[in-house]
């Protein structure tokens, strides 16, 4: 098949690939980019382990064409932690325990990281929608949506205490 | 102190953070990819397989089928009835006949379409009946399983007709009814993957995604017909099991067989249909009870029937009969019990053990039908449930040992947190609390291949840079494993948590542990990291009694340091010790081992090895739901979950089971559902098969209960499988409650529910 050039910027690097025309986001950022912490979970667009940031907005990569992200911004999990210091709503995932296995882990923190830039205070059932393409079969979802309430406190928490 | 408090997962910030490396993650330099052919038919014989199109497919390096690996394996060792591949019959559609290697995962694909297999289609049976019912043995799914019947079993214990008489005589009750549990699996969030590495020498390393590396590695080895030592499994970072990754699967074979023809490294990656192929999930049962109630509330009798739609092959089959049986013992207090239980072979993916195993589907018959007993009897159904607890330190009719029983003050604790008195039966109609038991084993107290082997052994090494390596074969699979080995040998040597390292579940570096499988691992895999952290910390109390002018049994480790018991002022450091320590006799190393006691190992009759636990947890829930009448359709508003786990050790990885158990449960109850027809899985996506997301999921709150066991370390027991199957009978007895019909087959469906409506208006 006919291969494209595609410049993607992901994590803030920009990357020019030569990749084939129908293949996927995910498939490029995991094969080509060596970026494994985003996951394939069914590939069908059903589960959201897939999920990354286009231009700031959660996308189900194995759902979109690398193609169709050209020129664009990626961010995935690979991409939130600066200067050796987790985000906020990767700290709170852990110390509330809203990972189990870690399989949804990257896609439910893209997407929550991602709600919280649009909704810094959502409520409980705002997080739960937000959160309702990506599934997950360890925790419930109980300590993934404390997890989210605590992220969203922690900025605040953090002003207080300096 | 970290016992007993709330300790995020050591292993958290890998996860978080996406450098967590999972079997597909890995990469290998000139990795080839693999990919298996399945069979389109649900029972066929293979008249012939022409693999010869496909390997001169450019980019193909290698093709196998059985031939190249004949040798029969199962895990039980009574149930040797699987070939990596199929060679001369199929059994099931998804069944496996040959896999291929390419240098893509396309090219991969392509060749199998190039595999020309010729089959004759034989009748399939889909159900147990019909199955059971083949007299003709040339189509028996194996020839030495007669009528299809895995294996049954007749147990009785005491005399179930005097305590049917007994009740009936005392003016209570006796009920039979029958229950109907759908076929449901594990879906796991990631799929099956591994890669294989030959190494020459005639040497292979397997990274695999697994609960069991070490039953993966014992059966590498029969398959491939190479020594145990020659063979290293090491199992990644794994992306949940609940029982679905707990034994070997043939991917993990032709990984090996393909990465030796080619001497290349070889990967598998199922996709997410395969995964419902793999399978080995909860069986499809009929459960068909009867149970009788004096006046005054005792259960006096229960007789149950269960025939379990097993599949193709027996995988833990066995075992889930038995449990299906055992465990209606040890939550209550039951005097008689009659079980006869039929595990059947039918063209389905194999069944195995799911989260729970071969407890749930008797006991939302069981606790279903208790509710219905305690309305019969005119006695609340949570009190008629406190009626029947045991004591402590029981022996029950079928000889299983109950040390520690927290089970009585779950039931207290949920009735308190729902406000049960005031809700039970005095809410509007469409509105309805019910409530559910259940326990399980706390370790299997018998391997899976009987040996006198300790169940584990934990080691520990430290050196002059003061940090502790604890190797254990324990398998982290998201439950917390690894968290629990550092919290356990950090508190029993009064060292800071930061200090240990995990290396686990390498079978070249870490000492053997039977796996993640009957919620074994934080009691027997604890108590072996408890001895060995013991040993090396009397190491170290030796070296510091001389500095101290003390005896080693005086001294006690607290906070890093070590000092005599009641003087703290008199301390040296951890590390002053270790280095005294090492001066004279060079870097430590200590080991502890875990071997259940003798009499946890229950009787002597037929299939008295299964239900044995080393210890049991106990679980009380009350769910609260609104049902719409005019529609079926209802929501669980919420559910209050009380566990006994003996001692949580981490109140935050426990809660964490918990919920994860209970929303499991809901599930079940509620939407999930594998569809058959002809014997071919009609939903094997995540669109189909219907996962709650966090929209449909209700709130959870959980209640720890600590009982302090005396053998478990620290006094803890289970709490990752105990509370999943009280949920559906709690929801179950919640929408009785709420319109007064009772749903006795899962899902408890809106379809279900208005036709249960409807009949009531029929029959008033």
């Amino acid at each position: 098949m006919k291969k494209e050039l595609v410049t993607l910027t992901v994590n803030g690097e920009e990357k020019t690939l030569a990749t084939a025309a129908n293949r996927s986001l995910l498939n490029v950022l995991r094969e080509d980019l060596n970026l494994t912490g985003t996951k394939q979970g069914c590939d069908d667009g059903d589960c959201g382990a897939c999920t990354v940031l286009l231009d700031g907005e959660p996308v189900l990569s194995c759902m979109m064409l690398a193609a169709s992200a050209d020129c664009r911004e990626v961010t995935t999990i690979e991409g939130l932690a600066r200067e050796g210091k987790l985000d906020r709503v990767q700290a709170a995932f852990w110390t509330e325990g809203g990972m189990q296995c870690g399989f949804c882990t990257p896609g439910m923190i893209v997407s929550s990281y991602a709600l919280l830039k649009r909704n810094p205070d959502p409520s409980e059932h705002e997080i739960r929608d937000a959160l309702s393409n990506n599934l997950c079969r360890c925790t419930g979802y109980t300590k993934i949506v404390t997890a989210v309430q605590h992220a969203a406190t922690f900025e605040e928490f953090l002003d207080k205490q300096s | 102190m970290n016992i007993g408090t709330r300790v995020p997962m050591t292993d958290g910030p890998p996860k978080v953070t996406g450098q967590a490396i999972y079997a597909d993650d890995l990469r290998l330099p000139n990795m080839l990819y693999g990919k298996i052919l399945r069979s389109p038919h649900a029972h066929a014989r293979i008249i012939s397989i022409n693999t010869s199109k496909a390997e001169r497919l450019p980019g193909v390096m290698g093709v196998v089928t059985g031939k190249d690996a004949p040798a029969k394996y199962g895990i039980l060792p009574i149930g040797h009835d699987e070939t990596a591949f199929s060679i001369d019959r199929v059994r099931y559609v998804g069944d496996e006949v040959a896999a291929v290697c390419a240098t893509s995962e396309q090219i991969a694909e392509e060749a199998l379409e190039l595999i020309e297999v010729e089959y004759e289609i034989l009748p399939a049976f889909v159900t147990p009946e019909e199955a059971m019912g083949c007299e003709d043995e040339s189509l028996w799914l194996h020839h030495d399983r007669k009528r299809n019947i895995e294996k049954q079993y007749h147990h009785h214990f005491g005399d179930v007709e005097k305590g049917f008489q007994e009740a009936l005589d005392s003016g209570g009750a006796v009920r039979f009814d029958k229950y109907y549990n759908p076929r449901v699996t594990h879906v796991p969030m990631e799929p099956h993957a591994c890669v294989a590495n030959w190494e020459h020498e005639g040497k292979v390393t397997l990274w695999t995604s697994t609960q069991t590396p070490h039953y993966v590695h014992r059966t590498l080895a029969v398959v491939l017909d190479m020594p145990m030592s020659s063979i290293r499994v090491i199992k990644p970072f794994v992306g949940g099991g609940f029982g679905g990754k707990s034994e070997t699967f043939t991917h993990e074979v032709a990984a090996c067989l393909l990465a030796k023809k080619t001497c290349r490294p070889v990967k598998f990656n199922f996709t997410r249909e395969e995964v419902f192929y793999a399978h080995r999930g909860r069986p499809e049962q009929y459960v068909e009870l009867k149970t009788g109630v004096a006046k005054d509330g005792r259960i006096t009798a229960v007789e149950a029937k269960v025939v379990q739609d097993g599949g193709a092959y027996c995988s833990y089959g066995v075992v889930t009969i038995l449990y299906s049986g055992a465990l209606i013992a040890a939550l209550y207090d039951i005097p008689n019990i009659k079980f006869d239980g039929y595990r059947v072979l039918t063209n389905k993916p194999a069944c195995g053990p799911m989260r729970g195993h071969g407890t749930v589907g008797v006991r939302f018959g069981f606790e279903s039908q208790l509710d219905m007993l305690a309305a019969e009897i005119g006695m609340d159904a949570g009190e008629l449930r406190l009626k029947n607890k045991l004591k402590p330190n029981t022996i029950t009719v079928n000889d299983l040992r109950v040390t520690s029983y927290g089970y009585d003050k779950c039931i207290e604790k949920v009735m308190e947190a729902s406000d049960w008195r005031n809700k039970r039966s005095k809410m509007p109609y469409g509105k309805g609390v019910g409530m559910a038991g259940s326990h399980y084993v706390s370790g299997a107290a018998n391997s899976i291949i009987r040996s006198k082997l300790p169940h584990s052994t934990v080691s520990i090494k430290i050196d002059y840079d003061g940090g502790v390596t604890v190797y254990t074969g324990a398998a982290e699979i998201g439950q917390g494993t690894e968290t629990i080995h550092a919290q356990i040998v950090a508190e029993e040597m009064g060292i800071e948590l930061s200090r240990i390292r995990i290396v686990a579940a390498d079978s070249a570096l870490t000492p053997v542990d039977l796996g993640s499988y009957s919620s074994r691992v934080t009691f027997m895999a604890g108590n072996a990291a408890k001895e060995a952290a013991r040993d090396i910390k009397m190491q170290l109390f030796r070296a510091a009694a001389e500095l101290l002018g003390e005896s080693p049994e005086h001294l006690v480790a607290r906070d890093e340091k070590i000092f005599p018991r009641d003087e703290p002022h008199r301390s040296i450091t951890y590390q002053e010790a270790l280095l005294a320590c090492i001066e004279q006799g060079g870097t430590l190393i200590a080991k502890g081992t875990y071997t259940p006691p003798p009499e946890s190992q229950g009787g002597s009759f037929r299939g008295a090895g299964v239900g044995p636990g080393v210890a049991y947890s106990y679980a009380a829930q009350v769910a609260e739901v609104t049902v719409d009448p005019e529609t079926g359709l209802f929501t669980v508003d919420k559910i209050w979950a009380a566990h006994d786990c003996g001692r949580a050790l981490n109140l935050l990885t426990v809660e964490g089971q918990v919920e994860g158990s209970v929303w499991m449960g809901l599930g079940q109850a509620v939407a999930e559902e594998q569809i058959f027809e002809n014997g071919k899985t009609m939903n094997p996506g995540l669109l189909e098969y219907k996962s709650a997301s966090s929209l449909e999921s209700p709130p959870i709150e959980t209640f720890i209960v600590e009982t302090i066991d005396p053998e478990g370390p620290f006094g803890a027991k289970e709490a990752g499988e105990g509370s999943l199957a009280a949920t559906i009978p709690a929801v179950a007895n919640a929408i009785y409650d709420a319109i007064g019909v009772r749903i006795n087959d899962l899902p408890l469906s809106p379809e279900r529910i208005l036709k249960a409506i409807e009949e009531q208006k029929k029959r008033s």
